[in-house]
């Protein structure tokens, strides 16, 4: 997993409310058996009209935030299926980082396992830095993680909140079957006394 | 001294917590089960081949072939297309090289996984279940705890049993009143999602409780499980009762004789305490309830059959107004338009919110010596194969066929169309699934979604209608 530290780079608005993995990543996407391929098919019914051309309107078709590092996103954000490919997806496009208010909770997770930073803003404070970078000459941030917070173009700093277990795996990079391997002792005598209580389960 | 009262939720986390891992709630849980399907396991699985992982404990999973398949009358193991083919093969082999069981597409067992887990038994009260699909909530009617995870958490899981996890915030939705004749468990979780909201559940697990919920089925009560998800609950559940105990006693999986005598005692213990604190309550009463239809692209966007599509300009917040015009424009319907007598091309009675063999004798009853009407297709994917055995041998494939719906074999079918059956651009479909996403039937085409009951009637009528119109026969 790419470790998370200082990230500069251009965030697109995308601000509607309950964008869900469907839309994140059409069903034509998910027929593989591994994650490749899969920049193709984010937001695809949105980034491409019906003969495959680019959407002209669709604002990660336009300068600058074609090369967007960091969606600023509506409430609910990846809400519906538990696809992971959504989240893979958006990684392969570049994106390192999602922001807005609320997210739904398996994406959340999802994104955590991948490295993609989530962070959750005041709604008052969305807006300030959605209307900042839907205007091209101020579309590019810094987010500090190891700070907690996200710089604006015009030096102002808006800090935000993480749990310390959540930014750590992300500052590290970490392996998280690895770190929980480290308990594999405990974990067996929890499963021993476990099936003992409940022998049905066994 | 005396312990504090705890929620159902609390004790299932407490007695599945095998360290806690910091003072914020986060813990290390210890999944008792997984059900796992062919798309969102293929890259778990090589997660675990590419680090040279094993499966901490193969019999705690059952793997189940349900989202690919293909659906038409005759059974085949043939996928129709390549990715599929592969996923289902890739499927087989891993199953084979981990040791884990397998209900592959010709098995008598086959169906879609929240429909097939409960029915073997493999679901008790008391557990604590994680599954690469999101409508493993459905788990909760069963007074178990189930929660939808990713790809990489299923490989977490397999490798170790367990998953870091943060413990929710807990939820009480108390139903009451008694709903009036036609009215089922679907249109109850519609009206409750309609008044939360697509995220108001988001951060919580729900239990449900209430006399409204006691006099459900266990069937009707998986209902509203699964769809709580679409509320953004991460976990819904119920305190499980003697008719959880009826259901489960003959299943396949169930413990039997000393062991279930057992069992039950020790589930009766599976109740909130008295005291114990939710973080939030609600109260829905479902006496003046009416059937629920969804007019918009977001599950929260329902309305009763009665109503009309509501008019964007009175949403004051410019986002939520753009949201809904963005829905209208999408679903084609303009504001003011009556709800009842919106035609539709297509009907669908399927999926695991809404396939179990109660849902289809609901809609066999409005099927019963009427006729789709032309220029509808409809289609009754069963949600199990076992569903669609107890369905012929009761006589309601005949009643489905004699009417002109299409009597279909298992699996997740068009509630996402993963698999062949894809809406066309402009095709508008009553269905008795969980989401009305954007595309989520095919690219351009719009869902309804309502009970099974009511879907039959649409395709009746070739329209929008409420079930209660039509005289039932028992």
């Amino acid at each position: 997993m790419q470790p998370f530290t200082h990230v500069q780079g251009i965030a697109a608005p995308m601000l509607a409310a309950n964008v869900d993995t469907d839309v994140i990543m059409p069903k034509q996407f998910l027929k593989g058996i591994d994650r490749s391929g899969l920049d193709r098919g984010v937001f695809f019914d949105l980034r491409f009209l019906k003969g495959g051309a680019a959407n002209p309107d669709f604002v990660l078709n336009k300068a600058p935030w074609h090369a967007a590092n960091f969606l600023v996103v509506g409430p609910n954000f990846g809400c519906g299926s538990s696809r992971e490919h959504a989240v893979w997806g958006l990684q392969q496009l570049g994106i390192r980082a999602l922001i807005g208010t609320t997210f739904a909770g398996i994406f959340y997770d999802n994104c955590q396992r991948n490295g993609v930073l989530i962070i959750k803003l005041k709604p008052a404070e969305l807006k300030e830095l959605a209307e900042r970078v839907s205007q091209a000459d101020t579309a590019c941030v810094a987010i500090d993680l190891v700070e907690q917070h996200i710089q604006l173009s015009d030096e102002r700093i808006i800090r935000f909140e993480i749990e310390a277990l959540r930014k750590q795996a992300l500052m590290l990079g970490l392996d998280a079957i690895g770190a929980t391997m480290q308990r594999r002792e405990q974990i067996q005598a929890f499963e021993a006394r476990h099936l003992r209580a409940n022998p049905w389960l066994a | 001294m005396t312990e504090t009262p705890r929620t159902l939720y609390q004790k299932h986390i407490d007695a599945h917590t095998v360290c806690e891992l910091d003072d914020q709630g986060h813990v290390l849980l210890y999944i008792d089960r997984q059900v796992a399907n062919e798309y969102t396991s293929p890259q778990a699985f090589s997660g675990l081949r590419e680090a040279g992982r094993s499966v901490w404990r193969p019999s705690a999973t059952l793997c189940v072939v349900d989202h690919v398949n293909p659906t038409a009358p005759e059974r085949t193991a043939a996928m129709p297309d390549a990715g599929g083919a592969r996923q289902v093969s890739y499927f087989a082999e891993n199953c084979r090289d981990f040791g884990i069981e397998l209900f592959d597409v010709l098995d008598k067992r086959q169906g879609i996984e929240h429909v097939v887990a409960p029915e073997q038994g493999f679901i008790l009260p008391g557990m604590v279940i994680a599954a690469g699909d999101s409508h493993t909530t459905t788990y909760g009617a069963l007074g178990a705890f189930g929660f939808g995870i990713g790809t990489s958490e299923i490989e977490h899981l397999l490798a170790t049993q367990t998953l870091v996890y943060k413990r929710l915030q807990t939820m009480r939705v108390t139903v009451e009143g008694e709903p009036g004749p036609g009215l089922v468990s679907k249109d109850i979780i519609m009206e409750l999602i309609r008044q939360v909201g697509a995220s108001g559940a988001t951060g919580y697990a729900i239990e449900f409780t209430g006399p409204a919920i006691s006099a459900l089925s266990v069937e009707a009560r998986m209902t509203i499980c699964n769809m709580a998800v679409e509320a953004g609950a991460r976990g819904a559940f119920m305190a499980p009762d003697d008719k959880v105990y009826a259901y489960l006693a003959d299943k396949p999986r169930a413990p039997k004789g000393e062991l279930w005598a057992k069992a039950v005692e020790q589930w009766k213990c599976l109740q909130t305490d008295a005291g114990a604190r939710f973080d939030r309550e609600v109260r829905l009463d479902v006496a003046d309830l009416q059937p629920m239809v969804t007019w918009g692209t977001s599950p929260d966007q329902a309305a009763a059959i009665s109503g009309h599509v509501p008019d964007p300009s009175g949403e004051p917040d410019p986002i939520l107004r753009q949201d809904l015009q963005r829905a209208l424009r999408y679903m084609d319907l303009a504001p003011g338009t009556p709800l009842e007598g919106i035609r539709i091309s297509h009907a669908f009675i399927g999926s695991c919110t809404n396939a179990r063999l109660e849902d289809l004798r609901d809609a066999a009853r409005v099927a019963k010596g009427r006729k789709v009407a032309q220029g509808v297709r409809a289609m009754i994917v069963p949600g199990s194969t076992q569903v669609r055995d107890e369905a012929e041998a009761e006589g309601l494939a005949g009643i489905f066929r004699d009417a002109g719906f299409e009597w279909r074999q298992s699996g997740c079918s068009m509630c996402l169309a993963m698999n062949d059956d894809v809406l066309n651009p402009g095709d508008r479909c009553a269905s008795s699934t969980n989401r009305n996403f954007e595309g989520r039937q095919g690219a351009g085409a719009r869902t309804h979604l309502m009970s099974p009951a009511m879907v039959a009637a649409a395709a009746i009528a070739g329209h929008l209608v409420d079930v209660r119109h039509f005289r039932l026969e028992v």
